[in-house]
This record gives structure tokens, C-alpha cells and sequence, in this order.
């Protein structure tokens, strides 16, 4: 106990040191510090290459190509085994005697809240000012063609996981390159690509997966409270003491019962925000017919996007990537954790994740933001909180009060899945022990402050290349492994098909 | 054909009546008696990745648990009787469970306790007495 309060006043004190140095303009000086690094790495990660007269990513292109690929090599997976993943989630294969373990449907909820966050509500907004209408048509192919791509790192994840003596059990990416690689005679190459995922993941982990979620949910709780006149409007330390706190109570502090009541609270805001666009859509049922024809338009015939047709796909791919994370490999650590005798079952409900978070939920925030007109091909990339925002307050004056405590919980659910990816990671690097578990988890909080009480822009710039830098290592290694998930997916589709698979409900 | 009674108990001090009256009546129509154990569970519950990654171990200590502290002992007690007896715990939703217990293991009668909760939660959150007299294809006796 001791030991415990110890860490929480070392950690309180580096906590709220940091703010002084914020206010002495220190943010300035770091994000100068950092800008050459940070730009020389995402110069690299987002290196581009003329196409069509666009400069065109090419992680973007590895990653829907990936999914293209995966797609075909599995005859449509996606499409094919979308039934069969929904009677697992529902249970109708879940043995009694492992009652008590963790269900099908429990791994996806846990990996969904990982995932639906920020990406589904502020990077869609800045997707559809940026790209037009058309960018939803992209994303939700995107969001399809992903599917393929979770269904093969999640198949992994469970394959090559670690179960360890003491009757806890970790998968992921680090995992089944190593392990898988060399079972395929390159063992170094794996090694290495482990080596480079996890690093990138870690990265992610401060980023994506915490700065940048602190980030924005505060810019849109200053924008509810008054904006520039807010009294938290400078106070951006506050609300990261507050939310690194809450963080640290439960990963550091063991408070289960903070995470159990998150965890159940987010699903539920989750299912009031695809209502509150739902009925906003129904409202404004007359301009349905218009908004797609608006989307198709938009997709293949653009006018006034720069980059025309590549721009809006660009915008599309690139919005849903960041969203749903098919190919990042972030899910596959998620998902691994689920109790099954074959692993490609966990591959079949992953399906669900870009569904779900992509061609749901994202096209949902896009038809609302498309139909309510709001919005702004000027839109500053930072504010894509602040549009989806005033879309639903168009129809719901009251609704950004309830949009703040969402974006808020779903930042907070997202860092602590983010936690979780980034601890496993730092451990598979560093070993596993106490100090080296404290020492990931206190950084991480200091990054939160860091995420919400400075302007860093190139350090965010920073974070979002490391995530999309997971996919260079995790992918290539997909394609080592293909056909051991093939092997395993034909054998399995065989006894579905005969019948030999025992259903319990 | 041989009796089987099912014992669903929640605790070992709060199952003493349903268990009495079990043994007696096992004891006169040459019972054999099964007692059972449900830990509440559900499949659709929503939890972190690191519950999940620790779950099986969990699991593991929730059933060492109930079986030292609650159906070991009343298992042991009985025997002393020289009561044919088993203990069971399972995870799950306790009225469900129980019947699917019933089930496997084709029990003649089921006996459970009641709990003193109030009437006000009897109705918020219903009570696994009632929930198995709805759903049993048996006899079903509740022990107040």
C-alpha cells in the first residue's frame, strides 16, 4: 500500500509540474524541439507518390491493397462469413462448461470500445469537409475491404498467442510474427518485424491512442462551455490532471469498478449517438434520396475537391483507416484474450469491428453531417470535433452536452484499450516486471496532461503516423501468414458445412 | 428408476433449510443429492482487455472458491451422513443454469432456498426462486 501512494505522489507532483511549464510557453519551445523529428518521421511514414496528378500516401495504398488482397484470397470472407460471425457473437456456439470464460461477444465489445472513439465522430467530420460527400462512399468501402484485413490479424492474434503458466493469456501482432515467422522459416525477419511493431505501437499508444483523444475531447468541452470565453478554456492541464488521474486510478490503481461502470456506460452512449443521428436522418427523410445521390456524385465525379476523384478517396481511406484500424493490428491484441479451440472463429467475429465502426457508425455521422449541411470544405483538420457538433445541435440544441460526455468517455475508454496495447508491447521489448509495468503506465499519463494542456501539433502529426507506421510490419507479416489462416478457415468452413461443429443454443 | 435431488445453494450459512429438508427427504426415498453452486455470469457483459486477459485465471479462482467456501463443506457434512453426494459450481444465470444442471444430470426434484430479500427486490431484479419455477419442467421446491 505503501508502494502505492509513493507512485501517486511521485506521479501527482510530475503531474502538476508540467502545467507550469505550459504556461511558461514551454509547449512552444517542445513542439519546436520535436517539429524536425517529428516531420522527418511522418515525411517518411506518409511519404507520397504522385498519382493521378495527387500526391497519394503510400501507407494508405499498403493498407488497401492489403485489404483488396486478403479479400479475394479468401473468396469474400467479409460478405461470406457475416452470418456465421453474428450466430458466434450471439452465443449459439458457446460451450456451457466454459461458462465464465471470455465469450466471442465480450471480445468484441472490448476491442470495439477500443476503436470507436474520436476517429468515428471528428475524423469523419473533417473526411466529409475535405473530401465532400463523397469521401463516405470510400470509407465505407474501405470499412468493407478492412473487414477482411481484421479477420486475418485477429485469426492470428488467437493463434499464436502466449498462454501463460499462471492462466493469463496475451496475443497480438508481436506474437504471431515471431512465433508465426519462424514456423515458417524466418524467424529473423519475424523477430525484427516484432521488434519495429511494437515500437510503433508504443508510439501510438502516447499518440493516437492518448494525445490526440485528450486532445479533442477537451477542445470540445471548452467549445460547450462558451468556447475562447470558457474559464477552462486555458485550463487544458486541469482537465488532463483530471483524466490522467482517472486513467491512473484504474490502470495503475487497480480500480476495477471505474473501468466496469465505463465499460458499461460507453456502449450505451455509443448506441445514443447512432439514435440521436438515426432520428436526425429520419427527420430529414426527404433529403435522404438527395445525400446519397450527393455521396455517388461526389465519389466518382467531385467538383471543387482538390485532387478530384483520388482527393475525395484519399480523404475516405484514410478517415476509415484511422477509425477502424483494420490492418494497424491494434485489434488483434484485443481480440486474442477470447476463449475458443479455433482460432479462426475469433477471425469471423472480428468482421463485426469495421462494420461496425465504419459502415455504421462513420456513415451515420457523414449522412448527418451531409444533411444538415454543415459541412466546411475550410474547416481546420483540428476541429472535426466541433463540426459534428454543431450538425447535431442543428437538430438538437441540447445534444453537444450530451456529444461531450460521450467524446469524453469514449476518449477515456480509448486510452485505456491504448494503455493496454502499449503495456503489451513495452513488456514484450522490456520483459515483464513490476518497474518496467509502472514505468509505461506513468509515462503514459504524462502524456495525457501533455495531450490536453499544449497546442503540439506536430507532435499529434507525430502520433498519427506511428499508428498508421504498425500497419508496414504487421502487414507484411499477413502475408507470410496467409496461408496458415487459410488452413485453418478451410477447415473449419469444412466442418460448418458438414455439420460436425456443435451448436449449444 | 433412482432419485436425484438438486440443491441449489448460495451460501453455505444462508442453504442450511433447503439443505436439511433435502437430506431428510434424500435419506428416506434413497436420494442420491447433488449440490449445486451458480456464480452469477453473464456472456454479454462488456469488461477491459486486461479483465479479459485474466479472466481464465479468475475463472479458475471463482470456482476454487465456491467450492472451498460454500459446496466442499455442505458436500462433506452431508457425506458424514452417509448421503450419496456431489458438489457442482458452474458460472451463469442462476435460475438457467440450474435447470440445465437438472438436465445433465436428470434430477428428479429441485430444491432451493429463498432468499429474505424484501418483495421491492423481489420485483426490481426478480428472484431466482421464481425464475425457476417458471422456467422448470419438474418439481421445484422452495425452501423459506
Amino acid at each position: 500500500m505503501n508502494k502505492k501512494s509513493a507512485v501517486f505522489t511521485a506521479l501527482a507532483t510530475c503531474m502538476f509540474s508540467l502545467p507550469a511549464w505550459a504556461q511558461s510557453g514551454i509547449d512552444q519551445k517542445i513542439n519546436d524541439a520535436v517539429k524536425p523529428a517529428s516531420d522527418w518521421v511522418a515525411g517518411i511514414i506518409f511519404s507520397s507518390f504522385p498519382m493521378f496528378g495527387v500526391q497519394f500516401p503510400f501507407v494508405l495504398v499498403w493498407l488497401i491493397v492489403a485489404a483488396t488482397i486478403f479479400t479475394f484470397y479468401f473468396k469474400f470472407i467479409n460478405f461470406r462469413a457475416f452470418r456465421h460471425g453474428f450466430e458466434l457473437v450471439r452465443g449459439d456456439y458457446n460451450d456451457p462448461t466454459a461458462a465464465g470464460e471470455v465469450t466471442h461477444f465480450q471480445a468484441l465489445a472490448t476491442a470495439l470500445s477500443g476503436t470507436v472513439g474520436l476517429g468515428n465522430i471528428a475524423g469523419v467530420a473533417v473526411a466529409v469537409s475535405l473530401g465532400g460527400p463523397g469521401a463516405t462512399f470510400w470509407m465505407i468501402l474501405a470499412g468493407l475491404l478492412g473487414m477482411s484485413s481484421k479477420f486475418t490479424e485477429c485469426t492470428l492474434g488467437v493463434k499464436y498467442r502466449n498462454e501463460y503458466a499462471d492462466g493469463t493469456v496475451s496475443g497480438g501482432p508481436m506474437y504471431y510474427l515471431t512465433k508465426g515467422l519462424a514456423e515458417r522459416g524466418f524467424a529473423r525477419l519475424g523477430k525484427l518485424l516484432a521488434v519495429l511493431f511494437a515500437v510503433f505501437c508504443i508510439g501510438g499508444s502516447f499518440g493516437g491512442g492518448n494525445m490526440f483523444q485528450a486532445n479533442q475531447s477537451f477542445s470540445q468541452l471548452v467549445n460547450v462551455t462558451g468556447g475562447e470565453a470558457s474559464w477552462l478554456a486555458d485550463k487544458g492541464w486541469l482537465f488532463g490532471i483530471v483524466v490522467a488521474f482517472a486513467v491512473g486510478l484504474v490502470i495503475i490503481g487497480g480500480i476495477r469498478s471505474i473501468a466496469r461502470v465505463t465499460s458499461k456506460v460507453v456502449p450505451f452512449m455509443g448506441i445514443l449517438y447512432v439514435l440521436a443521428g438515426l432520428i436526425i436522418i429520419g427527420m430529414n427523410y426527404t433529403q435522404i434520396p438527395a445525400a446519397f445521390v450527393a455521396i455517388f456524385d461526389g465519389a466518382f465525379s467531385p467538383e471543387g475537391i482538390s485532387g478530384g476523384v483520388i482527393g475525395v478517396l484519399f480523404q475516405g481511406f484514410k478517415r476509415a483507416a484511422f477509425s477502424n484500424e483494420a490492418g494497424i493490428g491494434s485489434a488483434a491484441i484485443a481480440h486474442s484474450a477470447v476463449q475458443t479451440k479455433r482460432p479462426v472463429t475469433e477471425g469471423f467475429v472480428a468482421l463485426y469491428e469495421p462494420f461496425v465502426d465504419t459502415v455504421v457508425i462513420c456513415t451515420i455521422t457523414a449522412l448527418v453531417i451531409i444533411i444538415t449541411g454543415t459541412w466546411d470544405p475550410n474547416v481546420d483538420p483540428g476541429a472535426g470535433v466541433q463540426l459534428t457538433s454543431t450538425a447535431f445541435e442543428s437538430a438538437f440544441s441540447w445534444f453537444p452536452y450530451v456529444l461531450t460526455v460521450a467524446v469524453v468517455l469514449f476518449a477515456y475508454s480509448t486510452m485505456i484499450s491504448w494503455s493496454y496495447y502499449g503495456l503489451k508491447c513495452w513488456t514484450f521489448l522490456f520483459g515483464e516486471s513490476r518497474a518496467v509495468d509502472t514505468s509505461y503506465k506513468l509515462l503514459f499519463l504524462v502524456f495525457v496532461v501533455l495531450g490536453s494542456s499544449m497546442q503540439l501539433g506536430s507532435v499529434i502529426d507525430f502520433s498519427d503516423a506511428m499508428i498508421f507506421a504498425m500497419a508496414f510490419p504487421n502487414i507484411l507479416g499477413l502475408y507470410f501468414l496467409l496461408p496458415v489462416v487459410k488452413r485453418e478457415l478451410n477447415e473449419y468452413w469444412d466442418d460448418l458445412k458438414a455439420g460436425r461443429l456443435q451448436k449449444f443454443n | 428408476m433412482s432419485l436425484v435431488f438438486l440443491v441449489g445453494v448460495d451460501c453455505s450459512d444462508c442453504s442450511n433449510r433447503a439443505l436439511d429438508y433435502a437430506a431428510k427427504r434424500a435419506a428416506v426415498k434413497g436420494a442420491r443429492l447433488v449440490i449445486a453452486h451458480v456464480i452469477e455470469w453473464s456472456p454479454f457483459t462488456f469488461s477491459t482487455p486486461q479483465e479479459n486477459e485474466e479472466r481464465h485465471k479468475r475463472r479458475e479462482e471463482e470456482l476454487q472458491r465456491a467450492h472451498s467456501e460454500i459446496v466442499d463443506p455442505l458436500v462433506a457434512r452431508l457425506l458424514e451422513q452417509g448421503l450419496e453426494v456431489e458438489g457442482m459450481v458452474r458460472h451463469g444465470h442462476a435460475a438457467e443454469t440450474l435447470m440445465q444442471i437438472a438436465n445433465e444430470i436428470e434430477a428428479t426434484n429441485i430444491v432451493i432456498g429463498r432468499k429474505g430479500g424484501s418483495r421491492f427486490k423481489a420485483q426490481l431484479f426478480g428472484s431466482v426462486a421464481s425464475a425457476l419455477a417458471q422456467i422448470s419442467d419438474r418439481p421445484v421446491t422452495v425452501v423459506p
